[in-house]
């Protein structure tokens, strides 16, 4: 029996069974919080995944060709090279349906028209890389046109066949005829990470390959110039710069430009790269400085952070033993703070990777055909035109045919494969070269 | 005049608009452990960083006043810090081996000093300070360890080995004992007594204990003064001055 002021600790009194339903209450807010937040999550994946699996399969017909030596050389000299090639690949399948008896009532324009119109310069770089095939009979696996292929990912049917003036319903009829016989096959895409964009007619022949490569070279750009400048600002501004109101202005500003829209670099990089410095317009060069400057704060407030974090009693032991102040730093303070560094210039790295506002304004976004080269002699380092991955994506989504969004998921699905990558390497540098004491 | 190792006088220390050190005098003799006593935020750390200069590495702080060593001015312009920092060692509060293997936490003042011609020579620098510091019986079968996966008391002793591997002349301890359990405490007092034979010792602390145990000369800082300074016996037997006195009674402080 409890007799106590406190009353039994057997019973709640008001006071405490408040307490605990606040608690239990914002217990159910942060769930909810995390409910939402992994909802948004899986609905973006599920969509992006739903809408974009289906590019990295893709529709080809394969059949026997046969091509010798006088013609590749009339093909060679005529006006229209690709043309001459398509007449080949033409003969070679009118040849196989009349062999199979697939056509039957299919007018032969209908036939032809189901293979992409990337086809005859396809098959030129077979035959120019290859010039052994020449009088000889070989297989060949050429795209299928972006409706045919939409007839096999359920973009296109019978009926809406019937509207469309780009297929009709006896090409999907003959499509299914020559799947039947085992011709047309859908296989891994391979050709969408390497062919350079296509125009809007042929989206089946559209792939990321310049898009990659230019990324590659921003990238390069990026780390090569923020990295060094990035650390060297950083280990000035930490540990050598005395602490008065000049470089706590310069603390402030980097703050500030660390939030500053991507959108203002743009025009920044086209006003002093482009216009000023006159470097080429659509380079990667140009897009790799651009993006230096916005990755700079990011990486210069990270470093600072993991600079910060190096127990002082690291540099006393080091000037204590008759270390400068710079031997200080770079036998001691830096190595430890490198994994700090790594971790914030790799996602750096992935935020510069995501970025599309600032390539649009300096020309990033037009079409371009020719993969770019790292070097040439007439545009330089890095000079050569090309495009990145958000940009493709942006550049994509603009197009009308819809195989064009079908092929933007999956751009976004490899962008996105990119950032994971990125970022579980920080995670594992991080983990792997953490040291505790 | 010349018996003495560090002559200060008249030294004043300023961080910003605290007036932290007070007119300082005091002469530190060679082969001697003097210990400083006081209670907490008196200066007395203070006063021994001003001995090699850490207190540079403070923006607010300001030194005035006339610090010799061997007869030279260590704030004198020419005086480059880091020289003066190989002559004068120091110990930590905190246990503070680099995180590298014992091995390297030692060799590593001798490196940048190049006090060894080749790793022959570095070697035998390692084990002589790791014996001095009576850390090589232990340390021996695992100098690639880290440093920091060794004991509080190890710790401490392998911070010795690494200030006594540079070969000072004098070595400064801020509280090498705070943070150490009485055995470690002892087998470091121990080693202080041993250091002596060689080195002139300043050692903070707050014990006074400790202070009677291991030093010979002790000065008494309170409130940036100090208040008093000679014989250790004498000090703690029969002060002059009633601060210290009521101080060492455990009356202030």
């Amino acid at each position: 029996m409890s007799t106590s002021k406190h009353g039994s600790l057997l019973t709640l009194d008001a006071r405490t069974k408040k307490r605990n339903a606040a608690e239990k209450r914002f217990r159910a807010y942060g769930l909810g919080a995390i409910g939402i937040a992994v909802a948004a999550l899986t609905m973006l994946l599920v969509s992006i995944i739903a809408n974009g699996a289906s590019s990295f399969r893709q529709t080809y017909i394969s059949f026997p060709v046969t091509i010798s030596a006088e013609e590749i050389e009339a093909a060679e000299s005529a006006l229209l090279k690709t043309g001459a090639y398509n007449k080949i690949i033409q003969t070679g399948l009118l040849a196989y349906l009349s062999e199979r008896d697939l056509l039957q009532d299919t007018p032969e324009a209908d036939a032809f028209g189901m293979i992409s119109g990337e086809a005859g310069s396809t098959f030129r770089k077979f035959i120019l890389a290859n010039p052994q095939a020449a009088g000889t009979t070989f297989q060949l696996d050429l795209l299928a046109n972006g409706r045919i292929d939409g007839y096999y990912k359920g973009r296109v049917t019978a009926e809406t066949a019937v509207l469309d003036k780009n297929v009709t319903p006896l090409q999907l009829e003959l499509a299914d005829r020559l799947a039947a016989d085992g011709a047309l096959v859908k296989q891994f895409n391979f050709d969408f990470f390497t062919n350079p964009d296509a125009s809007d007619q042929r989206p089946e022949a559209a792939g990321l390959g310049v898009a990659i490569l230019g990324s590659l070279y921003m990238m390069a750009v990026v780390l090569c110039l923020a990295l060094p400048i990035g650390v060297a600002a950083s280990i000035y501004l930490e540990e050598f710069a005395k602490k008065n109101w000049i470089t706590d202005i310069i603390e402030v500003n980097i703050a500030n430009l660390a939030a500053v829209p991507s959108i203002v670099y743009g025009i920044l990089g086209l006003a002093i790269f482009i216009n000023f410095a006159e470097f080429n317009q659509s380079s990667p060069l140009v897009g790799g400085l651009v993006l230096t400057l916005m990755t700079l704060p990011t990486i210069i407030i990270s470093t600072r952070a993991s600079l910060k974090s190096i127990p002082p009693s690291i540099r006393d032991a080091a000037l204590g033993v008759g270390a400068s102040k710079m031997q200080s730093v770079f036998h001691h303070v830096l190595p430890l703070a490198a994994p700090g560094i790594l971790t914030g210039t790799i996602i750096g790295l992935a935020q510069a990777l995501g970025e599309t506002a600032p390539l649009l304004l300096i020309g990033m976004v037009a079409f371009v055909k020719e993969y770019p080269a790292a070097y040439s002699d007439t545009a330089g380092l890095f000079g050569e035109a090309a495009t990145a991955l958000p940009v493709q994506v942006f550049n994509w989504t603009q197009r009308s045919d819809p195989a064009f969004v079908e092929r933007a998921s999956g751009a976004i699905i490899t962008l996105l494969i990119f950032l994971l990558m990125m970022n579980a390497l920080a995670i594992f540098l991080r983990k792997k070269f953490e040291r505790r004491w | 005049m010349t018996d003495y190792k560090i002559s200060a006088k008249g030294v004043q220390v300023y961080y910003g608009d605290n007036h932290a050190i007070k007119d300082v005098d005091v002469q530190i003799e060679d082969k001697t452990v003097t210990a400083f006593i006081g209670p907490s935020g008196c200066g007395k750390s203070t006063f021994l960083r001003t001995l090699n200069r850490m207190n540079d590495t403070i923006d607010i702080c300001r030194v005035e006043g006339d610090i010799r060593i061997d007869g030279e001015d260590i704030y004198d312009p020419a005086v480059d810090p880091v020289q003066l920092r190989a002559k004068v060692g120091m110990v930590f509060q905190k246990p503070n081996p680099f995180p590298k293997s014992i091995y390297d936490n030692v060799a590593y003042g001798p490196k940048i000093h190049g006090l060894a011609r080749n790793k022959s020579d570095l070697d035998e620098i390692v084990e002589k300070s790791l014996r001095k510091a009576a850390l090589w019986n232990e340390a021996k079968d695992r100098l690639d360890a880290p440093g920091t996966g060794l004991s509080g008391g190890q710790q401490q002793r392998l911070c010795i080995a690494r200030a006594i591997a540079t070969a000072p002349e004098v070595l400064l301890m801020d509280e090498p004992c705070s943070a150490l359990d009485p055995i470690a405490t002892a087998q470091v007092e121990e080693l202080i007594d041993e250091l002596r034979q060689s080195y002139s010792v300043v050692i903070v602390t707050h014990s006074m204990q400790q202070a009677a145990r291991v030093s010979q000369k002790t000065a008494f800082f309170h409130l940036g003064n100090l208040v008093e300074y000679g014989e250790t016996d004498k000090i703690f037997t029969n002060p002059e001055d009633p601060r210290t006195e009521s101080y060492i009674s455990g009356r202030i402080g």
